[in-house]
Formats: structure tokens, sequence, C-alpha cells
């Protein structure tokens, strides 16, 4: 294996989790419900899988529970919005820190139990392809699940009746309403689809990249998967693109790190968080210039009650 | 579909707004008894642990001043922000820029200062503060980049930069390697108020802030403005208030505060910098401000509230051995609470009548 082919393994490796909780709240958002809770649904997704995982001995059990996890943290959160209609902005907030909270506490008992990653699968004969073979199908089944989930979400949402449904619901609820939608359940399938892929994003932290429970490990790695969204102008294939990006950019200061470049590691470590304020006002400031891309969804954050 | 639907009420009803921040602590407090009950605690002596100790005597009730005063300062800010529909969640950061800025004063004063320097912290730890707010402000204003996103990433970047400064440039010489900085001299510390407790001057500064907060909200054109833009966008551009000015304006006011709260926790408090420096205010505050209905007075009450059980959950891990983070975890639900309760104010739950031939 090459430098290069090694180098970006690491890269898919990194951008894969950013990727499936973005592309998981993209659909969200596309159905006019912002949830900010991201970070709290994807970490208690990594500390259920892993706790799950280590008690059972069995990986598939751990994902399962990671989705649970992120459901049912969605659900909460679809109960306030979609239920009672409450400001979208707050509960994503509070479900960010009750999922910071209630994972610190169920993994405590946990802390520093190492267990085998889940290994690659080679796909036989395209793993032989040269080059793009064993980055693109010599991987984990993450790596896997997260292509099925980017395409098939771009077929979803410009392919099928229900997924230009999803979008109507976002673009503009009252009409879609007024169309004989039922604009909440819906949005309420929606929610909890966000919740399984950042639960699933969750369990790729804590069963394969670091296959153990450290306290907070998403380390902001759900709100940059929010950012993604929005750098990605609400589309599946640049939400891929924008994960990408982010994770080569991960990689890039490790990489810095371990050579010992001559810059603070506090710096390199922040890189992620610069980028991400930079990657925004760069997109901002493109399409304020005419520039390309759809922007939000009409209704976005605006809470939706049938009865007004 | 549901039988059951949210209808508008005509006007708040005056009595849910005192109801629905208790009912969300009794139901939080019910709610952790269940959790403790799980836990295998005895429910009761949780409670107590949590909510009485930290209230029983002296020098408890000088911590609850301590703790209270950063998230007062903070949620003050925050609620101004909130009410006019500036999503500032990055007052982690500013709090600890501020804290920085006024530390920095301190650190570079060692050994030569005089009274001039308390001052010139407070003043720097604000400025501090405030010009970090104005990042996520002004790209707001200007390009109408995300500030929810923009003010957190700006957390994990202070946190960083606190972390470089003390294990770095501002490290202790004397200080066996540890990561920190020197303990500040006298004249960069706030004075004590009383003897036996860490209570200080801060918490009246804090107590100031809240008088003048709730006289500009109530009785002046800008807390006007501001309630206006909250409440009803469109006539607040009507009436000529522009929105751009208004964003600047509370950005500029609550990041200050935060980074007052960021200076006083350092020359009032720890009176030092080090990495841990903040056990989350930044964030805790944005509950209460939700708690005390972005209301000055009710940000003072729902602050000393939540402070009681910050002090509560450091005592549980103590004595209960109960995870640090299960704070966090009733920090959450409470929020949760409070704001299906704020439900309780703008809508009441009725059953659907189907109207005849009609599809509703």
């Amino acid at each position: 294996m090459t430098l290069a082919t090694a180098i970006l393994l690491t890269v898919i490796t990194a951008a894969t989790p950013l990727l499936i909780a973005a592309i998981g709240e993209l659909v969200v958002e596309r159905s006019g419900v912002l949830n900010l809770g991201v970070e709290g649904m994807m970490i208690m997704g990594a500390a259920f899988g892993v706790v799950v995982a280590v008690v059972t001995g069995s990986s598939l059990l751990g994902v399962l529970a990671a989705i649970g996890a992120g459901v049912a943290l969605a659900a909460v959160f679809a109960l306030l919005t979609l239920g009672l209609a409450v400001n979208q902005y707050a509960s994503g907030l509070a479900l960010t820190i009750f999922g910071l909270g209630l994972s610190g506490v169920v993994g405590a008992p946990f802390v520093g139990i190492q267990r085998d990653g889940i290994g690659r699968i080679a796909i036989p004969l395209l793993s032989d392809i040269p080059v793009i073979g064993p980055i693109l199908f010599r991987q984990d089944p993450f790596v896997y699940a997260s292509f099925a989930l980017v395409a098939g979400v771009a077929w979803f949402l410009w392919r099928t009746k229900a997924g230009l449904i999803l979008r109507a619901c976002g673009e503009n609820p009252v009409s879609a309403h007024a169309l004989g939608y039922r604009v909440l359940r819906i949005r309420l399938y929606a929610v909890l689809f966000g919740g399984a892929c950042a639960g699933l994003a969750g369990a790729y932290l804590s069963l394969v990249l670091t296959p153990f429970w450290t306290a907070g490990m998403t380390a902001g790695r759900g709100w940059i998967a929010l950012a993604i969204v929005v750098f990605a102008s609400w589309l599946p294939l640049r939400t891929m693109l924008g994960a990408y990006l982010f994770g080569g950019l991960i990689v890039l200061q490790l990489h810095a790190q371990t050579a010992g470049v001559a810059v603070p590691s506090q710096l390199l470590a922040a890189m992620p968080y610069l980028i991400t304020i930079l990657a925004l006002t760069l997109i901002m400031a493109m399409r304020r210039g005419g520039g390309a891309g759809s922007v939000a969804p009409a209704g976005l954050g605006q809470p939706f009650t049938p009865d007004r | 579909m549901m039988a059951l639907v949210l209808e508008r009420r005509a006007e708040a009803g005056k009595w849910a707004l005192l109801a629905a921040p208790l009912l969300a602590v009794g139901l939080t407090m019910a709610s952790s008894l269940v959790v403790f009950w799980l836990l295998g605690q005895d429910p009761w002596r949780a409670l107590q642990v949590y909510f009485i100790w930290p209230v029983s005597d002296a020098w408890g009730l000088q911590e609850v001043a301590v703790k209270a005063t950063p998230l007062v300062l903070i949620s003050v800010g925050l609620a101004l922000c909130f009410r006019s529909n500036n999503w500032n969640i990055g007052a982690e950061g500013q709090f600890l820029i501020g804290a920085i800025c006024g530390g920095g004063v301190a650190v570079w004063t060692h050994g030569w200062g005089g009274p001039w320097v308390l001052p010139l912290m407070l003043l720097a730890g604000a400025a501090g503060g405030m010009a970090y707010a104005l990042i996520p402000a002004v790209l707001k204003v200007r390009l109408r980049v995300n500030e929810i996103l923009v003010s957190l990433m700006l957390v994990y970047v202070a946190d960083l930069l606190l972390d470089w400064l003390v294990r770095g440039p501002w490290r202790d010489p004397m200080g066996f390697n540890m990561p920190q900085t020197v303990t500040f001299a006298r004249d960069a510390t706030l004075p004590l108020l009383f003897d036996g407790g860490r209570m200080n001057l801060g918490s009246v500064i804090a107590l100031v802030v809240v008088v003048v907060a709730a006289v500009v909200m109530a009785r002046t054109l800008k807390g006007f403005e501001i309630r206006l833009v909250g409440q009803a966008p469109r006539a607040a551009r009507f009436a000529g208030f522009s929105d751009t000015r208004l964003t600047i304006t509370v950005f500029a006011v609550s990041g200050a505060l935060a980074g007052l709260a960021g200076v006083i926790e350092a020359a009032g408090t720890v009176r030092q910098l080090l990495p841990g420096f903040s056990p989350g205010y930044g964030f805790t505050a944005i509950i209460v401000a939700f708690l005390g209905r972005l209301n000055p007075v009710g940000c003072l009450i729902a602050g000393i509230f939540i402070a009681i059980t910050f002090i509560g959950g450091e005592n549980a891990q103590i004595i209960l051995r109960l995870p640090r983070d299960m704070t966090l975890v009733f920090q959450g639900l409470l929020l949760f609470y409070i704001l299906a309760c704020d439900t309780l104010i703008l809508y009441r739950i009725r059953r659907r009548v189907p109207l005849q031939g009609a599809q509703t």
C-alpha cells in the first residue's frame, strides 16, 4: 500500500462519522426541522454502542443499541418540537446537554475498557482494482453504509414522490398541509431518521475509530456535521464532498502533530473549528455574490401547528 | 391522527408565567427521585444532598453566591439575545476569553502592580468577551453566517487558547511545571465580603447588573425594542428598528457580561488561570436564562437555584459516589421540562372536535 492510499484511507475513516450524521441531519432539515441536538444524539450512540457491545460481546448489538439511543433522543425532541411546538433551537440544545450528561453516566463504569474494533470487509473483485480498490472496497461496514446512505437519500429526496412531499413540508408546511399531507407525521419520520443516523455515527466513533469509551469523545463532531449541511447547501452529494474535505483537514492536522511541526499542538487541534467558521463564511460570501447552490429550506426551524 | 390538538391561547395566562418554571422544577425533582432509585440510592437522602445541604450552613450559602455569580451575569446577557432571536450559545467561550484577558493583566503586572490593576482587569475581561462575541455577530449581520455554529466553534478555540497559554507562555515559573499561572497578587484579586467563605465583590457586581438590566428592559426604548423584535419582528421593522444594530448590541452586551463573569471568576474565586477553569458555566447559563423566563430578575432567582444544584452535584459526587455528569442529566431534563411547560403558556391542549363535512 502506498503512502497516498494509506492517507486516503484515514481520511475516509475520519470523515465517515461526520458524513453519516450530516446526511441524517440533511433529511431532518429538508423536512423543515432544525435539530441542534446532533452532538447529544451522537454521543449517546457512542456510549450505548460501546457499553452494549462490551456487555453482550456483540458489535452488531452495540450498533443496534447506538441507533436505538439516537432514535430515542430524537423521539424526545420530536415530542417537544412537533407535539408541543416548542422552540427548536432550545430543544436541540437541551438534547445536547442531556445527551452529554447521560452518556457520561452510562459510560462511567466502562472507561478504559478496550475491545477489538470492527474489522474491514474486502469486497471480492472490486477490492482488487488498483488504487481505488483498497480505498473504497476494503473498508469497514460503516463506510459502505455511509455510501449507501448518501445514494439512498439522494435518490429518495429527488426521485421519489415521498421525497418530494418531505421537501414540500420543509419549504412550505402550510401549503403541504393544505394539500392534505400530514406535515407533523412526515417531520416525525425525518427526525427519527436523523436520530438513527446520529446514533450510528456515534457507534462508529466508539466501536471503530477509537474502540473504547471516553467522556465527551464526540468533541464537537455533531456540531461540525451541522455545519457541513449548511456548507453543502442541503444537497447529499455535496454533503459527502464536505465531509471528506473536513476529514482530510482533520487527518492533515494529526499528521502535522506527529510530524512535530513547530506550531503549538493546541493551534492544530483548533484547526477543525477554525476551518468550520472559515468554510461557513466563505460559502455565505459566495452565495451573496450570486454563487452556486440551493439555499436553506424556506420553512426551516419554524414550528408548525396544523390547526392554525 | 391525534385526537388532541394545540390551540393558541388568546392571551397568555398570568398565572402560567410563574407556574411553568415551578412545575418544571417539580417535575425535574420527581424525575431525579426515580433516577436515584434506579441507581440504587436512597432517593430522599440524595435529594437532601442535592438541594438541602448546600444551603444548610454559612459557608455553603457563600458558595452558592460564588457559583450563582457567573451564572446570573452570563444568563442576563443571554436573555437579551434569546429575546431578540439572536442565538449566542458560545457564552462559554466569551467567559473563557474574559478570564484570559483579565488574567493576562494580572500575570503581566505580577510583582509591580498597584490598586489600578483590578479595574483594568475587569475592563479587559469585559472588552475581551465583547470582542469575542462580536465575531459571530458581525458574520451574522454582514454575511448571514449562522451565529449558532460560529459562536459554538469559538468555545473550542477559546478552550484550546487557554490550554496553550497556561502550559506555555503564562506558566508559573515556580509552579513545579504544573499547567497554571502564578497565583494572582493581592492587587489583582477581588476582595472577600465576609470571613469564612469565598463570596467576593463579584456577587455585588452581579446584583447591580441585574438591577440595571431589569430597568433597561422594563423602562427604556431599547428594552422595548428587544422585546418587540422577539415577539413581533414584522411590527418592529415597521417601527423602524434595525435588526442589524440590535444584533450587534445584544451580542456585545452578552459577550461583555460573559467576559466580566470570566474575569470575576478568575480574580475573585480561582485567583489564577488553569485548564478546566470553568465547569461549563457558559452552557449552564443557557438553562438559567430559560428557567428565569428570559427576564433579569428571573435569571437571578434561577441562577441561585441552579447554583445550589451545582454544589449539590459536587457533594453527591463525593458522598454518594454519583458520576459528575449526573448534574448535566438533570440540567438537560430541567430544560426539557421548562420548554414543555412553556407550551402551557402559548397554547392549550384540546380534544379535536371534527367539523361536519370538513377535514381539519
